[in-house]
């Protein structure tokens, strides 16, 4: 896997906009946006209603992904292209997702909708169907996914990075301060995770930065490169940004989103939680 | 959760003289700049928070107080202001790309 591989640039996605066989997802945490303009030829897929159950809190089942792509028009051999606002946040979940699900060519366009908007390149605001399609799903690739009770043994073992903003980690936060819903009963991190918010990955513009920065980033904040490595945000979502960088652009082996998060482990009843600036040992505690 | 608001965060129901806000207009050759992307960094430079302006050009933050960068992208240009924001007042600013 290099960057090639994964990530395309504008001109790449302007020269194939037409291209049959290239999807263009436009992916965000404001869904309507798309309804104002996008760029030409992309369908939308809506995080908050296509990608989570409605009734239990999970995924689509793959019987489900497997209905939602063929409705959009989405061929197992197709290359899919997500990008979306701020960085890229809700598109490299996306990415992760079809990743989860086994979809074999999925990449994001660098910088995203902010980059594309910066750059003055055009925008449509007609909406594009495709023709259905009989797609086919993996199960679910769990080597990418962590679960609730795969924390606790991994305190002190493995990595475990911590990609929310500083007063979140500290535990001074529930919640970004513009979010209020969807909080934990308890404030703090996981004991032992390094704090590296993913914002830090991305430069002004959105694109990602180089593997040198990100490697030094990485590596300044305590990530054993050695190690095998489970991120987490507060509710999946940022963290799934920072798994496409450790695991997309930086070849780490072994890394894995856990989507359940702050909400679910600041929850749970008898686990061990640390407050403050610093990862604190495996038994968590005040600052 | 919900998107951030274009513009930045609405005023209706807050305690202004309680909050601490960084406000303001986006322009170029004088005239607003509407779609234009806004950053907030803190007095060590990192990003906190980033909003699209409005038709109109506006954003606005929810700081504390202390001194924050603002930073302006607008295609062609990115625009640095620094800003000191204190509780109880509205710092309005205009930042010409």
């Amino acid at each position: 896997m290099s960057r090639s591989d994964v990530l395309v640039d504008a001109d790449w996605v302007q020269a194939h906009l037409d291209d049959s066989n290239v999807v263009l997802v436009e992916v965000d945490e404001d869904t309507a946006i798309y309804d104002t303009n996008h760029i030409s030829n992309a369908i939308r897929l809506d995080w908050r209603t296509e990608l989570q159950d409605q009734v239990r809190r999970d995924f689509v089942t793959k019987a489900q992904f497997e209905a939602l792509l063929s409705a959009k028009g989405i061929s197992n051999d197709d290359t899919v292209v997500l990008y979306g606002g701020n960085n890229n946040w809700f598109a490299s979940y996306a990415y992760w997702y079809f990743k989860l699900y086994g979809h074999r060519d999925v990449r994001l366009l660098d910088g995203g909708r902010k980059k594309w908007e910066l750059d003055s390149r055009p925008l449509v605001s007609d909406v594009v169907t495709r023709p259905a399609t009989t797609y086919v799903a993996s199960e679910q690739d769990i080597s990418i996914r962590a679960f609730r009770d795969d924390i606790v043994p991994a305190l002190g073992v493995l990595n475990i990075v911590d990609v929310r903003s500083p007063d979140e980690y500290a535990g001074r936060l529930l919640a970004p301060a513009h979010l209020p819903q969807e909080q934990s009963q308890r404030p703090g991190h996981v004991p032992t995770a390094v704090s590296v918010p993913w914002s830090k990955s991305a430069n002004d513009d959105g694109t990602f930065r180089s593997d040198e920065e990100l490697t030094a980033l990485y590596s300044g904040a305590g990530l054993d490169f050695g190690k095998d490595t489970i991120a987490y945000c507060r509710i999946g979502e940022r963290s799934a940004h920072t798994w496409f960088v450790l695991h997309e652009l930086l070849d780490q082996a072994n890394v894995r989103n856990y989507d359940g998060s702050w909400t679910e482990y600041g929850s749970l009843v008898g686990v061990p939680v640390q407050l403050g600036d610093a990862p604190g040992s495996a038994e968590g505690g005040a600052a | 959760m919900c998107a951030p608001k274009v513009g930045g965060l609405s005023l209706e129901g807050i305690d202004l003289g309680k909050a601490t806000v960084i406000q303001g207009t986006v322009t170029r050759d004088g005239e607003p700049v509407g779609g234009a992307y806004v950053r907030l960094l803190d007095s060590a430079g990192e990003f906190t928070a980033e909003v699209p302006t409005s038709a109109t050009g506006n954003f606005r933050f929810f700081a504390a107080p202390g001194t924050w960068t603002l930073r302006a992208l607008a295609p062609g240009a990115s625009v640095d202001l620094v800003v000191t924001a204190t509780q109880g007042k509205i710092a309005d600013v205009e930042v010409a790309v």
